[in-house]
């Protein structure tokens, strides 16, 4: 018996890692095999060579960095405002919650589309400035020409889809922080904008790490909503992998630029990691 | 403390700037509810926007400057949508993925969640650490070989395909969101069913079960929602068994405006509903997994 | 009914931490054995030994004669209240009561009669459709006692069941409690770190300290002759009064000398002469006296520095020599702070221990 529980845990462990060990980890060893193979299964470097000197691929990464530089700030400033509602005990605290939490449930291709609605030329964005007087004639914003606006279309589109899993984050940190803390800041007579910078926002550091680094993650694979709203007038680094296996049936090329994605997936959380650093990683 | 010691001490000073302090008090709650309506609005307008779009009839979809007030009612477009070649099949096809899914990440992930949350063992922290980190990896890099590898296996272009990689995205988020519920069912509970005669798998199924039910059926509405909305690896593992973001994505260029917009309001009916379900949720199931 | 013998239990976690290192105990049939100790002593890990939930790394336990060292709990014939009861949330009084019979297939008409004829017993009868959130404290504690007695197993097990309880309501169930197990008669372990619910329930106590026992016997003997320094201190309200002294031979008569007063010492204490001691005495076994000029040979003088007033007595707290000493007085004896008192301790209650190992040296 109690040779048996000692295996127990093993034993429930068992088939989870080897789900893990054939669908996790193969592919991943098997993605960089296939990028630094060519089609004859040679050690080769033309994969990387066909992605660096494709005519898209400067367009993608540079499309993929952009959108990330500028969508994190705003969804975390946006995500720290709703999760300081949410947290400040007004009525129907909940209903405030649920309704920020909603776009959690929400697809990237779904919210896509809904922002489309939003900013196509017969779309919502021109009804409304018509009816302004700001325009006269319905404005193209989604076109190749325009690409200052599918970028702001397609920020706009992820700041609201994206910013739920950044808010229940941090709520979920507010909640972790003792009463007592602001209580005494109180005592001490701060203000509402002193108590967040000096005392929230510290102690809402692990949070704030493990939110920014899963967003940046997820931020690396966005693809289906700028499929939506830009069609073939954008492409991020995604999109090309998919164009490259899809279109042009090579794997090669294709996780060449997977493998480039999990490669800046890394550096940012490493970057992440040392630029927020948690209190204990300060200490030690 | 604010109610200590009242005016007899301090005099009409203190009263006053307690007078002041209670005005600057309203005058921010009243802010705080303005900011938290204008976001609320942020966040339900779109929904207001394509829900009204997807229940017009053609000529309105089409038609502009368009109205805010809708001014009739029709499923038109959702009809069309529903009955364009290809949707039914591949909105079954998303059913049956999300469910397989489900079924396996909680049939292989719940007993490893089991074994992080009761048992103290050699090797506990390195998996919970390994179960974390997959998280870094992007889905674009499985994807991939795993379309290679199920070529070979001969399940390419099948809903099994698409369902062995979403169990794969699912699972550790499965493993680490049923482990935090298993830890929150006292094992005091379950101990105290083996002193009245239960089997340690007796124990399990009429305490803890029960009592885990609820957070496993928020996990499970999580996992489904997962596999509901995830569109890259489907179109990468699929080219006719598609699921449905996969069709609607396949077909999104050359398919009239009114079929995107019934598309978009269908696949986002379903989260909406399971979002609602799972609200109490939704801290426990986010909050937790990202410690 | 059944008796129970450990024989050299040894229990360790995480490769080094004996919390249980090599305790042998026989509890007799129908005893009401308490394992009394500290918080970290080992004495929960010994009831949950017993219980089946954890497994020694080395000895044996026999209940009734048979070995059940290695049989998980269910087999065992014993049931567990325990600390925070751990009543099923989702099953209602009843279900709660009843679980253990319906999981020994006993007959429905049976397990109808002996839930309600439990619950009678801890008085839950108008409650029995209740759930666990609609209870209160005293109540939940209520039903775990209840589901482990409606067994009627061979031994009970309670570790701290009164713990979680407000101080009126443990008083009121402790005697309750009392009750219920001498009716029942069933041989009980109890764990507590509450040494009056030690002494008031306990046949025996076993005292236990860092994964050993230091000492077992009944209340009166354990509160009276402490094997250590360690058990004087722990147990009683105030604890023991420990005072070094020095023992001298003054007119050819054994004397413990406190500064310039002394006590008479029993001549077996010979061979400690010219050494420290340690002198154990209880607080209320100390006449002490407001000095009134006259110097006395016999007794100690200290000077009041507290008094508390505790309703029937009176605490004074002194000091000799630079050392604390605690008496308790009748509550209207005329004593201040800042008087000092002559101390005239009960020769026969008084105990001594080694200065060095703390262990009594038996002198009777």
């Amino acid at each position: 018996m109690a040779n048996r529980a000692k295996w127990t845990p093993y034993l429930l462990l068992l088939p989870s890692a080897v789900y893990l060990a054939v669908f996790f980890a193969a592919p991943m060893a098997q993605a960089f095999g296939l990028a630094f193979q060519d089609t004859d299964n040679n050690w080769s470097l033309d994969s990387w060579r066909i992605m660096f000197s494709d005519a898209s691929f400067n367009e993608a990464l540079r499309t993929t960095l952009v959108l990330i530089v500028v969508i994190i700030p705003i969804q975390f400033v946006l995500a720290m405002s709703m999760a300081l509602v949410v947290n400040a005990k007004l009525k129907f605290s909940g209903l405030w919650l649920y309704i920020y939490a909603i776009p959690l449930g929400i697809s990237e291709l779904a919210a896509g589309i809904i922002w489309y609605a939003v900013f196509t030329q017969q779309g919502w964005l021109n009804s409304f400035l018509q009816g302004l007087g700001v325009v006269e004639r319905p404005f193209i914003f989604l076109s190749y020409e325009n690409q200052g606006w599918l970028i702001f279309a397609i920020v706009l589109a992820e700041a609201w889809r994206a910013t739920s899993i950044v808010m229940v984050i941090l709520v979920a940190g507010l909640q972790g922080i003792p009463r007592d803390y602001l209580e005494a800041a109180d005592v001490f007579g701060a203000s509402s904008w002193q108590k967040v910078t000096r005392v929230i926002l510290p102690l809402l550091r692990p949070s704030l790490q493990v939110a920014l680094i899963l967003r940046i993650i997820l931020a690396f694979q966005a693809f289906a909503v700028i499929i939506a709203i830009a069609g073939q007038a954008l492409t991020v680094l995604p999109a090309e992998a998919y164009r490259w296996y899809q279109d042009y049936r090579d794997p090669h090329v294709a996780a060449a630029y997977a493998s480039l994605i999990l490669f800046l997936s890394i550096a940012s959380t490493i970057l992440v990691l040392w630029l927020v650093p948690t209190r204990e990683e300060q200490l030690g | 403390m604010r109610n200590a010691n009242p005016a007899r001490e301090t005099g009409d000073d203190f009263r006053s700037l307690r007078q002041a302090r209670g005005r600057r008090h309203t005058l921010g709650r009243a802010g705080l509810y303005l900011l938290a309506t204008v976001m609320a609005l942020w966040v339900l307008a779109p929904i207001y926007l394509i829900t009204i779009t997807a229940f017009s009839p053609r000529d309105v979809v089409r038609e502009y400057p368009k109205q805010v007030i809708p001014r009739e009612f029709s499923v038109e477009s959702m009809d069309f949508f529903v009955n364009s070649t290809g949707v039914l099949g591949s909105l079954w096809n998303s059913v049956l993925v999300a469910l397989i899914t489900l079924v396996l990440s909680t049939i292989i992930g719940a007993p490893a969640g089991y074994a992080l949350a009761r048992f103290a063992f050699k090797g506990r922290d390195p998996y919970r650490l390994v179960i974390l980190s997959t998280r870094a990896f992007p889905i674009v890099i499985l994807s991939i070989p795993l379309a290679v590898t199920f070529l070979t296996w001969g399940i390419y272009d099948s809903i099994y395909a698409v369902a062995l990689m979403h169990t794969a995205l699912a699972m550790p988020f499965t493993v680490l969101i049923t482990s935090s519920i298993f830890v929150s069912v006292p094992h005091d509970l379950e101990e105290a069913a083996l002193t009245l005669g239960c089997t340690p798998l007796q124990a399990f199924l009429r305490v803890v079960m029960p009592l885990a039910l609820p957070g496993l059926a928020a996990a499970s509405i999580f996992t489904f929602v997962l596999s509901w909305n995830e569109v890259f690896a489907a179109v990468i593992l699929t080219l006719q068994e598609r699921t449905l973001p996969a069709h609607v994505l396949g077909v999104l260029t050359s398919s009239p405006p009114h079929f995107r917009f019934a598309a978009a309001w269908f696949m986002l009916a379903p989260s909406l509903i399971f979002i609602f379900l799972i609200r109490r949720y939704l801290l426990g199931l986010w909050g937790r997994i990202s410690r | 009914m059944a008796n129970i013998e450990l024989r050299g239990i040894t229990k360790i976690f995480d490769k080094k931490v004996r919390a249980v290192n090599d305790v042998s105990l026989t509890i007799a049939d129908q005893e009401f054995m308490v394992l009394l100790g500290p918080s970290g002593c080992g004495k929960t890990t010994l009831m949950r030994m017993i219980a089946g939930l954890e497994y020694p790394e080395a000895g044996r336990i026999v209940i009734g004669g048979g070995d059940v060292t290695d049989l998980p709990p269910r087999k065992r014939n014993i049931s567990m209240v325990f600390q925070s009861y751990a009543v099923f949330p989702h099953l209602t009084v009843f279900d709660n009561i009843a679980f253990g019979l319906k999981m020994n297939k006993t007959g429905k008409a049976e397990i109808v009669r002996r839930t309600e004829e439990a619950a009678e017993l801890v008085q839950l009868s108008p409650y029995l459709e209740r759930y666990s959130a609609q209870l209160s404290g005293g109540q939940r504690q209520r039903v775990a006692v209840a589901r482990a007695i409606v067994m009627e197993p061979a031994v009970l097990l309670m570790d701290e069941p009164l713990s979680n309880l407000d101080a009126l309501l443990r008083l009121n169930f402790r005697a309750e409690l009392k009750r219920l197990v001498a009716e029942l008669k069933t041989t009980t372990i109890y764990v507590t770190h509450d040494q009056v619910e030690a002494m008031s329930l306990g046949d025996r106590i076993a005292v236990m300290r860092d994964g050993k026992i230091v000492q077992c016997g009944t209340p009166m003997e354990v509160y009276e002759r402490p094997a250590t320094e360690f058990i004087g201190g722990f147990i009683g309200s105030p604890p023991m009064n420990f005072l070094k002294v020095r023992l001298e031979r003054v007119d050819g008569e054994l004397r413990a000398m406190l500064g310039s007063h002394g006590l008479p010492a029993p001549a077996m204490l010979a061979d400690h002469a010219d050494r420290d001691l340690l002198l154990g005495i209880r607080a209320e076994n100390i006449e002490a006296t407001p000095v009134d000029g006259v110097a006395s040979q016999d007794g100690l003088v200290s000077k009041t520095l507290v008094v508390e007033l505790l309703g029937a007595q009176m605490l004074v707290t002194g000091e000799i020599d630079g050392q604390g000493i605690k008496v308790l007085v009748r509550a209207d004896a005329p004593i201040k702070p800042g008087v000092d008192l002559l101390l005239h301790p009960e020769l026969d209650k008084l105990r001594w221990f080694d200065a060095e190992s703390r262990n009594e040296i038996v002198v009777s």
